[in-house]
């Protein structure tokens, strides 16, 4: 019978029927970060337990460390503590750690990969909604609670219902200017926040197989902001071209059956998924959010929409709160919107091709004056690279900060923070409340218009940036 | 985990459609590591001003809703982040139960771990649901005859998995049930694994 991607992965995974549509699921690799994990390790030690398989599982400093200073200690205690309990902990129960201080350390989405921790056809997870990031290399990937990272670490299995599929068809090439964020933003517009709650989506069509491996987790990481747990983009020759040499991909004959077998999961041709959606690549438009969920999108060169001119009354009222929130006024032009802050990094949109993306457009050009630009590199591999090619440079020569890599701004846990009512162009996945600091307001979207609306000053078109470059 | 079988109480009516986790829990409070006493950050922004005083519009700083142990949400409550503190937060706040037209996933399975029930509603009975909230009345719960009682004895059916079910009437913790029922299939299909796929290690 033909399969999907995600019933094969699935299969493959299953250690025992639970009835009622729910599996016992072997879970082949964890990724723990500073927040989600010291809960988990308590847990095995109220119970007298020990990791199952300590090598499966990987411990990163990401989300409360600072972006700077890093010579010195901590200086929130209550981050230097959670970070020095990730460390003990990892310590304790013999799980491989990247911390302050090692090149590799990075935001888990950003380092797993680069590791080659991540590999298609495992089952990966992490204390952390954005964890269907690595679903991009075809890895039934998904976040957990911190009482399921206690459950992976101590059997390596999770109990869990199968989800219904979803394919998301992209069909065309996508214009210049237009990426791979613009994709997910449409898409999650598309479907709303809570359209693809109990489904795993599967990324298809021209667009999606043209796209990088970067472009590719960009997409993937975001499909949470739909209600799903899961996204998923079949391997292929550009999956394996990246992964190869990673430090920890298989080497030798082990490469060479683990492709073999990665070769049979892309889903069969005629199967039949629960739901598809298609959208015509050629003719998106570069996307920017401007409400208080990650589904209040619209086209750069629209505008704010105007709540009395809904038809639905929960909409209406939704997009009301919203605007108030954001104070934007209805029917403003997107493009008129001034901010006042910007930032390009995060599990989105911290590596290397964003930040080439953007040093494009801020190439010989100047952040506006009254604007401050932070760029956050997504991992040190990231970080050194960029600086390799000179992109740390162009972004202080425009006037941006460069900074170590973690979460930064993206939560706004460490002291990366903005101040009630300032308003920013992220790169970063989510634009609730408070999401950037108390009061403060997000823009989201992709590393071009971030970089063009720093130098203008106002949400800007990357279009009108590029074509002069 | 301490099981859940039935309640009896005031549900507070929050019927806004996408409370996040970030707005259950704010991310500035992630640093804390401790699981217990986290309840005073639940909603944080919501409850209080910037100086800590309660603002008194908010749901949970008003009588009869103070004492609260259900909340009548909107739709995709919970929806955001992983972070297993803000069903801890409001575990801690005093909410037990959460009823719904739809939750994030990862929050509605966080619930579970802790002896808290999210039961989803079809659309007539959230709204007959979030009536009897706002009238300030009191719902009964009861997981073990699987049904929640309104205040004029109309029944609405608690729709549960029936191991989740199980798992919150006995408080199971859900690591020694797989590690009691599960170990050995669990040890047989690691043996397999190896041969399948040697390069996982
Ligand atoms: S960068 Fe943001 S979304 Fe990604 S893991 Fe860190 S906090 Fe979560």
């Amino acid at each position: 019978m033909a399969t999907t991607l995600y019933d094969k992965l699935w299969a493959a995974h299953v250690v025992a029927e639970e009835g009622n549509g729910v599996c016992l699921l072997y879970i082949d690799r964890q990724m723990l970060h500073e927040v989600s994990s010291p809960q988990a390790f308590e847990g095995l030690r109220a119970k007298g337990l020990r990791p199952r398989n300590p090598t499966y599982h990987l411990a990163v400093a990401d989300h409360s460390v600072p972006t700077r200073h890093r010579d010195r200690p901590i200086a929130d205690p209550q981050a230097r503590a959670q970070v020095a309990l990730l460390e003990a902990n990892a310590r304790e129960f013999g799980i491989e750690l990247l911390t302050l201080g090692d090149p590799r350390q990075g935001i888990v989405h950003v380092t797993g990969p680069e590791q080659g921790f991540t590999l298609p056809g495992l089952t990966l997870v992490c204390g952390d909604s954005h964890t269907a990031t690595h679903g991009a290399f075809g890895a039934l990937a998904f976040g957990i609670g911190s009482g399921e990272c206690e459950s992976v670490l101590a059997t390596q299995t999770l109990r869990m219902p199968k989800a219904k599929t979803l394919r998301v068809n992209v069909t065309g090439d996508l214009p210049p200017g237009v990426g791979a964020k613009d994709i997910i933003l449409a898409v999650v517009g598309k479907l709303g926040s809570n359209g693809a709650i109990g489904h795993a989506i599967e990324y298809a069509g021209p667009a999606i197989r043209a796209l990088s491996m970067e472009g590719r987790m960009t997409l993937c990481n975001m499909s949470i902001e739909a209600g799903s747990r899961t996204g998923l983009v079949a391997p292929d020759e550009t999956t394996f071209a990246w992964l190869k040499g990673r430090p920890k991909a298989p080497k030798g004959a082990d490469w060479d059956a683990a492709v073999a077998y990665w070769r049979t999961l892309p889903t069969d041709e005629g199967a039949v998924f629960d739901r598809e959606i298609t959208i015509d690549a050629t003719r998106l438009v570069p996307q920017v959010s401007w409400g208080t969920s990650p589904d209040q999108v619209a086209d750069v060169t629209g505008l704010v929409p105007n709540p009395a001119s809904l038809a639905d009354a929960e909409q209406a009222a939704k997009t009301a709160k919203a605007l108030a929130y954001m104070g934007l006024v209805p029917g403003q032009a997107l493009r008129d919107v001034t901010i006042d802050h910007v930032f390009i990094g995060s599990c989105t949109n911290g590596r290397i091709e964003d930040l080439r993306m953007a040093a494009r457009v801020l190439t010989g050009r100047k952040v506006a004056a009254g604007v401050t630009a932070l760029v956050v590199p997504g991992s040190g591999a990231v970080k050194a690279q960029a600086e390799q090619e000179g992109l740390d440079r162009v972004f202080l020569d425009a006037g941006f900060e460069w900074r170590e890599p973690g979460c930064s701004l993206c939560v706004a846990m460490n002291d990366d923070r903005l101040p009630p009512g300032a308003r920013c162009a992220s790169t970063s996945n989510r634009n609730f409340e408070g999401r950037q600091g108390q009061g403060a307001r997000t823009h989201l979207m992709g590393p071009a218009m971030a970089a063009a609306s720093a130098i203008a000053g106002h949400i800007a078109d990357p279009r009108d940036y590029l074509e002069a470059v | 985990m301490e099981p859940f079988i039935r309640l009896s109480a005031v549900a507070a009516p929050l019927n806004e459609a996408d409370i996040d986790t970030d707005i259950i829990y704010p991310a500035r409070f992630l640093t804390i590591t401790a699981k217990k006493g986290l309840g005073r950050y639940a909603f944080h922004d919501r409850r209080f001003d910037g100086q800590g005083q309660e603002l008194p519009e908010f749901v949970l700083n008003r009588e009869p809703w103070r004492q609260a142990a259900i909340l009548v949400a909107g739709a995709n409550f919970g929806c955001g982040s992983s972070r297993e503190q803000a069903p801890w937060a409001l575990l801690d706040q005093g909410i037990r139960c959460i009823i719904a037209p739809s939750f994030g996933d990862i929050f509605r399975g966080n619930c579970y771990r802790n002896g808290m029930l999210p039961v989803v509603v079809d659309e007539a009975t959230h709204a007959a649901l979030l009536a009897d909230a706002e009238a300030g009345l009191e719902l009964h719960v009861d997981l073990e005859a699987g049904f929640i009682t309104r205040p004029d004895g109309a029944t609405v059916a608690i729709s549960i998995d029936p191991q989740k079910r199980d798992a919150l009437l006995n408080g199971w913790d859900e690591v020694m049930t797989i590690l009691n029922q599960r170990g050995d299939t669990i040890a047989q299909y690691e043996t397999q694994r190896r041969q399948r796929f040697p390069w996982l290690g």
